[in-house]
């Protein structure tokens, strides 16, 4: 990126360097300054936080499958279990249908299609993530409970995941919302970067003969393909950190169990539920260090994934492939 | 020929997928958005936006007071963001080949990934505890650090698309470089940057998590910044999880202004970025 070249003006060319510019520039540079400061702030602040119980647990912290306050006993587990298996589950239904998404927008709709799907799919962002979680607690629970829960149960029962009692608000309830809300994320940013892929490698495949599907199979996705897993990570720590809706329709219990249908408990929504109640300091400071597991975990996905979509949108034309 | 009809089967097959896929994305819009009309439209009165909340059992009532109460939180974060961000964004973008800049912008892509629940723990620690209570002041500075990284970054892509030709016209006419870019630059990208700041402000504006430990709640009017603070996001939240269902109406009523509300600024944002610069 030579965007210096392009745009901008140093303050060492010549006429700068005169009172105004410099008070002016230096603010500037100033809140810039304070962004990073506010992240390491976040950082030092949570570490602090946390303290009482990294001292107390250490590692063990986040192994004790037993969460119970009231006898100042504090493990983790079930909370890592219910983020991670809800969020996995999210990414699996929510990467292919981005994917999709992204490929139809960029490569196959018709060019009248794009400007209006696209602003459909960005508005998918746009809603707040607690009406979601309310569309999720009063409408998707109860379908699940009565419709698609039992419709698993009766044909893929044999799996361990699709046992046990139907109540809707679970894992799977969770998964879903929040499947919903990382396919605008992956979707979007799968676009710009399949947009980035140079269309004199699609004229080549289509020039070859390629149908337009082994066009994108053979030339645009390896092209892309560092950038659409950046976009999964994204939406990975997207899902990982949300709260409100996940803490609607999980159903708030911490168990560890097989069954998708099971009520689960998120680091995120324990978070959100017990904060304002806790009072003794080993609880805060358990929930506080269940933050900044949320904290370090989102920002090196953020700065991986970040590091990936600009090795594609950053390639210089004309280089390998 | 098998070969020709087979491989075209599976483009077919691939397209229609595709297209299937993106449909299925947007089912979930037009559930979420008519679930809400019908469910809400019903607890929509002129109360509503007028009273505060009555005891449970009582009917009537309103969310006046978390209305305006999310108003407040969201203006005055604003307060906080808005300059805060746009004149980072201007760093971003007229020193971008440098290291520092590298390092904010890195800084700030990380930090839009951030949990927003954390953010509200962050603020926790450093204002509601040394402040003795919570406030809408905290609230609001827990939504200016959500929208810090957003409006720091749309506006930077927007001056960078600000030609060189009018910098170098203002800096001719013997314009100091502070006022040309203040003037001259700003002014250009200031549709685009507007509507970045719009979309900020839309997304801080349904925000709950940062919220819980700082705005708080509040039944009735706050007095001042330094009090507690109800907000409809946070209001739609403690009535959903209660047991009763006239809250679940209300509850409804207040997404369905909220969703209103949310959506006419990411709408209107687009609007106004159609006529001007490329705007994301």
């Amino acid at each position: 990126m030579t965007a210096r070249a392009r745009s901008g003006f140093p303050l060492s060319l010549p006429g700068g360097g005169n009172v105004g510019d410099r008070v002016f520039f230096g603010i500037c540079a100033g809140f810039a300054l304070l962004l990073v400061l506010s992240l390491v702030a976040m950082a030092v602040e949570m570490v602090g936080a946390s303290l009482p119980t990294l001292r107390a647990y250490g590692m063990g912290f986040a192994l004790g499958r037993v969460w119970d306050p009231l006898h100042s006993i504090f493990g983790a587990l079930p909370f890592v279990y219910g983020t991670v298996v809800s969020s996995l589950l999210a990414l699996a239904i929510a990467v292919p249908v981005s994917l999709g998404v992204a490929i139809y927008l960029s490569e196959l709709a018709p060019e009248w299609q794009r400007g209006p799907l696209g602003f459909l799919i960005e508005l998918l962002a746009a809603v707040p993530s607690i009406v979601y979680g309310i569309w999720g607690a009063f409408a998707l629970a109860p379908l699940l409970r009565t419709t698609v829960e039992p419709f698993l149960a009766t044909y893929f029962g044999f799996l361990p995941m699709f046992q046990g009692p139907q109540q809707g608000f679970g894992l799977l309830a969770g998964g879903i919302v929040l499947a919903i809300m990382i396919v605008p994320t992956i979707a979007s940013v799968s676009r710009e970067v399949l947009r980035a892929v140079p269309s004199a490698l699609r004229e080549g495949a289509l020039a070859l003969g390629a149908t337009r599907t082994e066009m994108v199979w053979v030339s645009v996705l390896p092209y892309a393909r560092s950038g659409l897993v950046g976009a999964t990570l994204l939406g990975l720590g997207r899902a990982l950190g949300e709260t409100m809706a996940v803490t609607l329709v999980i159903g708030n219990r911490a168990d560890i169990s097989a069954s998708l249908f099971a009520p689960a408990y998120t680091l995120a929504s324990v978070i959100a539920n017990e904060f304002t109640e806790a009072t003794a300091e080993l609880h805060l400071s358990a929930l506080a260090e269940m933050g900044l597991v949320l904290l370090v975990v989102t920002v090196v996905l953020n700065a991986l994934a970040r590091l990936l979509v600009a090795r594609v949108m950053n390639r210089p034309a004309g280089g390998r492939i | 020929m098998d070969r020709w009809f087979f491989r075209r089967l599976v483009d077919r097959l691939a397209r229609a997928a595709c297209l299937v896929a993106t449909l299925l994305a947007l089912v979930p819009l037009f559930s979420v958005l008519g679930f809400i009309a019908v469910r809400g439209a019903g607890g929509i009165s002129l109360d509503f936006f007028r009273e505060l909340p009555r005891p449970v059992g009582e009917p009537g009532g309103g969310m006046a007071h978390a209305l305006w109460g999310s108003l407040e939180i969201v203006g005055v974060a604003c307060l906080f963001a808005v300059p805060s961000g746009v004149l980072a964004g201007i760093q971003l973008a007229e020193f971008s080949g440098t290291r520092f800049v590298r390092a904010v912008r890195f800084a700030a892509d990380v930090m839009a990934g951030v949990p927003s629940i954390v953010v509200g723990l962050f603020v926790y620690a450093v204002v509601v505890v040394p402040s003795g209570g919570f406030s809408a002041l905290a609230g609001s500075l827990a939504l200016a650090l959500l929208m810090l990284p957003t409006i720091a970054r749309s506006t930077e892509e927007l001056v960078r698309l600000v030609p060189e030709s009018l910098r170098e016209a203002a800096l001719g006419l013997g314009v100091p470089k502070w006022r040309a870019t203040v003037h001259v630059v700003l002014r250009t990208a200031l549709p685009g940057v507007v509507t970045g700041i719009m979309l900020a402000v839309a997304r801080a504006m349904g925000e709950t998590a940062p919220l819980l430990f700082t705005a708080l709640n509040n039944r009735d009017w706050a007095g001042g910044l330094r009090e507690p603070t109800a907000s409809l996001p946070v209001n739609i939240y403690t009535y959903a999880v209660s047991p009763y269902p006239e809250w679940h109406e209300q509850a409804w009523a207040a997404a369905l202004v909220l969703v209103t509300l949310v959506l006419c600024l990411s709408i209107g944002a687009r609007v106004l970025a159609r006529g001007s610069v490329r705007a994301r």
